[in-house]
């Protein structure tokens, strides 16, 4: 039981981190189909900004600043205007495999200019243990679960409760129709890019200080992410995050119970099943075949 | 025995009713128009009958059989037909080869298809279709670069080319000019006189409609208004008030 | 549509092409024999990937893992003593099942989400490659995969066995050209432009993008058959998903839809190795960063590129002609 109970935080950490990148993922899907394949290696590269700051003598919290600022110029801003508008209006596959170089880019410039070997990252939490329920689960991973958790619900409630906010679900939902209503659509889609930038640098600073920085970190986490968004629907923001808790768990459970040779394979039975029996994912909508 | 027999279709989006409760017959070699002021589910009503929404209440039957909700291409392949009324020939095929491709998967089989001729046998049967609509000399022109008039009477074309026993036309004569206009209701007529097919038709052109139709059915808000001969629905109060408001 | 003239220069290029193809493996030693063999397996690949794409709208994430599928079932059977044309029919009789097993459902529910079936069966079968040794030889594969004999003639020579993948890629060309013209690729195109005036029109448009992605999951098998004595050794990491991007990255920059853009995609991707050579680390760095211009520019790809041009200079050419006929102002 107490096992459980540790695979369980375990996954729901995990799942946390997967949540807080699918929700970016879905954002940029939503307001402009632009599907990123480098969605991981966004997740990897804030770290590197922020070790750069670092090795320059910057304390952690100017560092984490100087990455979130970084990240928002490069990953927001110069993303969307350099990649992804020219390429909007050719329809989703084109944009989706230069999102594929990229991601080649970007891992193999961190790999060529700064480091091919895995660097420690320094957390803001104690490197200690808790325990809770009778089991050991270390302050980094409940830091990072917090700080995630925290993350997910000031966004839930930003793009629910504020003006802006519902501007962005309006216009992700139905772009004509926000353009109609003048809303000013391509600015809001900025502001998606540039809240995926912000999020991607906190998953990147709670993720580093567990699997350390490496150029290689992204594989994994943006497939992982990918997954949790389409299980969640695609559609939905919520919808994200529900997908990435319950990845989490399905895959640590899964490995500890089932078989941990075709551990990889579990997030992807999970979509399979769900997209099988729920088309639209687990949160989103029904649409119809239409003329 | 009907050729389309329609009882009770209702279909909902949420919480808008675009059809409630209409209920119609077809009988063969009727040309029946359909009319009714924007927004009145015409067009919900053909997506229901021809596969491409799944009504939320309600039958439909062709030749009494019931067909509701069935898959659009299996239904083509029963006999029923439909153009669209947003234009929608290929335009990157010839008018010949788009016609081929209306044609192509009514005969023979996935083998034939294969193995057989690269115009599945049809390139004559294109050809003479063609002529009827005054295209002969566009067969081998890629669709996009016909005018839009030709295109209507390409699309309407490709409706027949598979020998259909019902047609259902969303608006052919939309954004058709006068003289093509002409044309285009000449070769409905002619095509419906010698091969006695049922037309349904949807259109806001009242001359096309009154000229052209037996019988006309009226739908106001997603409701059957009224029905019968285009001179009684003309003169019936309920559908004036419809189209000129209150 | 091209001018006359325009389509001689298409054709001439063309036939120096094939000339060029034909006599150039006598000039290339070991190393280049293997990438022209390397290039022909690969376009076969990207062909099946540009139908079931180009031709049916639909995303695979899995020819990587189809090429896996057919080396695999090429490499156990010869292994064996099996003759290799067993070993090519099973590959394609393989590949062509497991796509026809894995559509089916998903075709059901949404056409889009093939991709999603197709990026979980690639780990799968990454998955199955490494795990299960007892077929497939676990981690270290299996090796000294044999070259067939054709006629009594080996075609274990290097030479040999580049002129006999050409001539596998001029057959399956071939195929693909009478598949593309006949009535099955009039529908294929139907499907692609627009599915749902096609299935208004009795193309059964379910079938028929099962079809196109069963066919291009066996053409996948038939290059994994002929890659696995190209390289001898059949091992996991050769059959990841990176593999199937890579093919994907090879369809959409030689150009999506069009006949040789798997010719031209593929030529890329086995060449910029070789021609990025010079800059050593940053090759990858700047494969990227081509790429992502390419794309930025012409997201058609390279055959999409030249087609607009074509187009341009068509328009171009009319214009002027219409000019001509106008009357001048200033009077006769």
């Amino acid at each position: 039981m107490a096992n459980f109970v540790a695979l369980l935080i375990a996954g729901l950490s995990t799942g946390a981190l997967y949540a807080l990148v699918a929700v970016g993922f879905t954002l940029m899907w939503q307001t402009s189909q632009t599907i990123n394949f480098a969605q991981g290696e966004f997740v990897m590269l804030p770290a590197f900004f922020m070790l750069a700051a670092m090795n320059r003598g910057a304390p952690y919290w100017l560092a984490l600043a100087v990455g979130v600022a970084l990240s928002l110029a490069i990953l927001g801003l110069a993303f969307k205007r350099l990649l992804v508008d020219p390429m909007l209006r050719h329809g989703v596959l084109p944009l989706a495999i230069a999102t594929m170089a990229l991601s080649s880019f970007l891992k193999e410039s961190v790999k060529t200019f700064y480091s091919a070997e895995a660097s420690p990252f320094p957390s803001p939490a104690p490197s200690s243990d808790l325990k809770v329920l009778g089991v050991a689960v270390s302050w980094q991973s409940l830091a990072g679960l917090i700080a995630a958790l925290l993350a997910v619900t000031f966004l839930q409630l930003g793009l629910s409760r504020t003006r802006i906010g519902r501007q962005m679900q309006a216009a992700a939902q139905n772009p004509t129709v926000a353009q109609i209503l003048g809303l000013p659509v391509e600015r809001l889609i900025l502001y998606a890019f540039l809240l995926n930038a912000a999020l991607v640098a906190l998953a990147s600073a709670l993720v580093s200080p567990i699997y350390l920085a490496k150029f290689s970190n992204g594989e994994t986490l943006g497939q992982a992410a990918f997954i949790a968004a389409i299980v969640g629907g695609f559609n939905q923001v919520r919808g994200a995050v529900v997908g990435g808790l319950l990845l989490g768990v399905v895959e640590n459970l899964g490995a500890a119970y089932i078989s941990d040779a075709y551990r990889d394979a579990i997030p992807l039975f999970v979509l399979v099943v769900v997209i099988l029996f729920r088309p639209n994912g687990l949160v989103g909508r029904a649409e119809e075949r239409t003329v | 025995m009907a050729v389309l027999e329609v009882s009770g279709l209702s279909k909902r989006f949420g919480g808008v009713a675009a059809v409630s409760d209409v209920s119609f017959a077809v009988q063969e070699g009727e040309i029946l128009g359909v009319i009714g002021p924007n927004g009145s589910g015409k067009t919900t009503l053909f997506n229901c009958i021809l596969g491409q929404l799944r009504p939320s209440a309600g039958e439909v039957r062709f030749d009494g059989r019931v067909t509701t909700g069935m898959n659009p291409s299996a239904l083509n392949r029963l006999g029923v037909s439909r153009t669209f009324q947003l234009l929608q020939v290929f335009p990157r095929l010839s008018a010949r080869e788009n016609l081929i491709l209306a044609g192509q998967e009514h005969r023979g089989g996935m083998v034939s298809r294969l193995a057989g001729p690269r115009d599945a046998g049809l390139g004559g049967a294109a050809d003479e279709l063609l002529a009827f609509f005054g295209l002969g000399s566009l067969a081998g022109t890629r669709a996009g670069s016909l005018s839009y008039g030709q295109q209507k009477l390409l699309d309407a074309a490709m409706a027949f080319m598979s020998g259909p026993r019902l047609v259902l036309l969303d608006e052919p004569a939309g954004g058709v000019n006068p003289s093509m206009l002409v044309t285009l209701k000449e070769r409905l007529q002619a095509y419906h006189a010698e091969r006695r097919a049922t037309l349904v038709i949807i259109e806001h052109n009242m001359d096309f409609v009154m000229s052209m139709c037996g019988r006309v059915l009226v739908l106001a808000e997603g409701r059957t208004l009224a029905v019968g001969a285009p001179a009684e629905v003309r003169a019936n109060p309920k559908v004036i008030e419809a189209y000129l408001g209150r | 549509m091209i001018g006359g003239a325009q389509s001689r220069i298409a054709a001439a290029a063309g036939l120096a092409a094939v000339a060029t193809l034909i006599v150039a493996p006598l000039f290339l030693r070991r190393y280049g024999l293997y990438l022209v063999s390397d290039w022909a397996v690969m376009t076969i690949a990207a062909m099946g990937l540009n139908l079931t794409l180009g031709y049916a709208g639909q995303v695979s994430l899995a020819q990587g893992a189809f090429v896996g599928v057919g080396a695999y079932s090429a490499a156990i059977l010869t292994t064996h003593g099996w003759p290799f044309a067993a070993a090519m029919a099973l590959a394609l009789a393989v590949s062509f099942a497991v796509g026809w097993a894995l559509g089916y459902p998903a075709l059901r529910v949404r056409h889009h989400y093939l991709a999603f079936v197709t990026l979980a069966f690639s780990t799968l079968a990454f998955l199955v490659f490494r795990n299960e040794a007892w077929l497939t030889g676990g981690v270290e594969g299996i090796d000294g995969v044999p070259r067939p004999s054709l006629f009594g003639w080996s075609m274990r020579p290097p030479l040999a066995y580049a002129y006999f993948c050409l001539a596998a890629l001029a057959f399956v060309a071939a195929a693909m050209a009478w598949l593309i013209r006949s009535p099955w690729g009039r529908s294929f195109l139907a499907l692609r432009e627009n599915p749902l005036r096609a299935q208004s029109l009795g193309v059964d448009t379910r079938r028929y993008t099962l079809l196109a992605f069963a066919i291009g999951s066996a053409l996948g098998g038939a290059a994994g058959a002929l890659y696995a004595p190209l390289v001898g050794l059949v091992e996991p990491p050769a059959f990841t998903l990176a593999l199937s991007l890579n093919l994907l990255m090879m369809v959409i920059v030689g150009g999506s839809g069009y006949f040789l853009g798997p010719f031209l995609g593929a030529l890329i991707a086995v060449m910029a190795p070789e021609w990025l050579r010079a800059w050593e680390n940053y090759y990858l760095i700047l494969y990227a960063v081509l790429v992502m211009g390419l794309l930025v520019v012409s997201p058609t790809g390279i055959l999409g590129l030249i087609d607009r041009y074509a187009l341009h200079r068509a328009a171009a050419e009319a214009s002027a002609a219409r000019a001509a006929l106008k009357p001048s102002i200033e009077g006769p």
